[in-house]
């Protein structure tokens, strides 16, 4: 039975797993899961994950969450070249730490920005308060300032001279608020040079694959309005930025 | 040179870090940082963690930041016994998906009840409103509730019949509200006799060690001098209000 890798492209955890697996030339099955229309709480998600979030593993009977545990997973288990994820100590502790990290930080920064523009104003019917997108974008760019200062700091990669998992789940954060509109590489000649490097590594065809739901910034506002948000969604989303 | 440990006891996971290294009998010299004191923002504590958190590690001229990636750092180097972060490819995932999940789940939902219970009071000189509190109150719930049905389940420990990285980086989350005066155990027998294990597994002594300090924070909390506090305002303000 092939591995199965449930999916949605709108996510960024989802895009860094789907971007590894083509990558690493994983054959896997795709399973879409649609976010926008409430899938994941869905009863047939439900059996595949209680936790009802993607991405989810599936291989066999052994089933797997978070896209960081997935990712490490499918080094050890394909044995992906080193770089990735390297087996050297401190370099392996410092893709650990970015690892970590981002989870409060670039994630869940990156994530609020794409809300706040992208998402809450088509479900709410009005835009977010002045302040509260204000403080986001405050945090947001506090994550880019750690993160280059650092994260990245001179280096080509987070880790040294090859990319690793770390750059990856970095991309596909930052990719989130551009989806919106708001271009997080403006003025930031270090981290778009970065950028430019990981989209090489990566290839430009494949990132750009991945990315392409993300960027359609016009039809993510359809999708939003059009598709009638169910009612348990919109409830969930406003509680969830109050 | 050897290995520094900077910790505050206070900060959850400062102690799963401190019981790891102690548990596992690895030698290093503790380095105290007041977190309370806004020790991490002095121009010293910069110079190991430019990201000014807790815990951090200088080994030799190597500083790391980030107590999961810390712990695995000591658990390759210091070749703990495999039960800790096994080699086993399926035990392995499942202690990395909680290590993982729990960034966004358990901790920031065990440290938000004991910001509001506590140390917001304390700060600010009021009370949270009721439906903030209430609205923290059902987020932790809910975790503990998804912690019980899909990490937990009917087995001993998270990954099986021996603790890990997971329960530890588990427990001392859950030990935060509890410090606060928020019993999570006390309607909880499944999560009781799993924190029985735990405890049980690391010692008892070294695991009460730990929490001395968060356990009898209520009682310093009264003579906390609010005036040294007020550099957490805007964060609070930002964060919580």
């Amino acid at each position: 039975m092939a591995l199965e890798l449930y999916l949605d492209l709108h996510s960024q955890p989802c895009r860094s797993v789907y971007i590894f697996a083509k990558l690493a030339g994983i054959p896997f099955e795709y399973k879409a899961v649609d976010l926008s229309a409430g899938e994941h709480f869905g009863e047939e998600f439900g059996k595949i994950s209680v936790v009802r979030k993607v991405p989810v593993l599936k291989d066999g009977a052994f089933v797997l969450t978070e896209s960081t545990a997935i990712l490490q997973y499918l080094v050890a288990k394909y044995s992906t070249p080193d770089h990735w994820y390297p087996a050297d100590l401190q370099k392996r502790a410092r893709v650990d730490e970015y690892l970590s990290w981002q989870h409060t930080n670039m994630r869940t920064h990156g994530s609020k920005v794409f809300w706040f523009r992208g998402v809450l104003p088509a479900v709410t019917g009005v835009p977010v308060p002045k302040e509260k997108m204000d403080s986001a974008v405050e945090d947001l760019n506090m994550s880019f300032k750690l993160f280059e200062e650092k994260f990245l700091q001179d280096r080509p990669f987070i880790v040294g001279e090859k990319i690793s998992l770390a750059d990856l789940v970095a991309i596909v954060e930052m990719m989130q608020p551009v989806g919106t509109g708001l271009d997080v590489f403006e003025g930031r000649p270090a981290l778009s040079a970065w950028r430019d490097r990981v989209k090489k590594e990566i290839g430009t065809e494949l990132f750009e694959e991945a990315h392409k739901t993300i960027l359609n910034a016009a039809s993510l506002q359809q999708t939003f309005e059009n598709k009638g948000l169910p009612e348990f969604l919109k409830i969930r989303i406003q509680k969830m930025f109050n | 040179m050897v290995l520094e440990i900077y910790l505050d006891l206070f900060s959850q996971p400062c102690r799963s870090v401190y019981i790891f290294a102690k548990k596992n009998g690895v030698p290093f010299e503790y380095k105290s940082v007041s977190l309370l004191a806004g020790e991490q923002y002095g121009e010293e504590f910069g110079k190991i963690n430019v990201l000014r958190k807790a815990p951090a590690i200088r080994d030799g001229d190597f500083c790391l930041a980030e107590s999961v990636a810390i712990m695995t750092y000591l658990a390759e180097k210091y070749k703990t016994p495999d039960h800790w972060f096994p080699a086993d490819l399926q035990k392995r995932a499942q202690v990395n998906e909680y290590l993982s999940w729990q960034h966004s789940a358990m901790r920031p939902h065990g440290s938000k009840i004991f910001w509001l219970k506590l140390m917001i009071p304390r700060v600010m000189g009021t009370e949270v409103p009721k439906e903030k509190m209430d609205a923290a109150l059902e987020d932790l719930d809910g975790t503990l509730k998804l912690f019980e049905e899909k990490f937990l389940q009917d087995r001993p420990f998270i990954v099986g019949d021996q603790i890990s990285l997971a329960d530890l980086v588990a427990i001392v989350e859950i030990m935060q509200p509890v410090g606060a005066g928020l019993d999570v155990f006390e309607t909880r027998p499944k999560l009781s006799a799993w924190r029985d294990r735990v405890r049980d597994a690391i010692g008892a002594e070294l695991f009460d060690e730990a929490h001395q300090g968060i356990l009898s924070s209520q009682e310093s909390a009264k003579s906390m001098d609010s005036s040294k506090l007020q550099h957490f305002k805007a964060r609070i303000l930002k964060k919580f209000l």
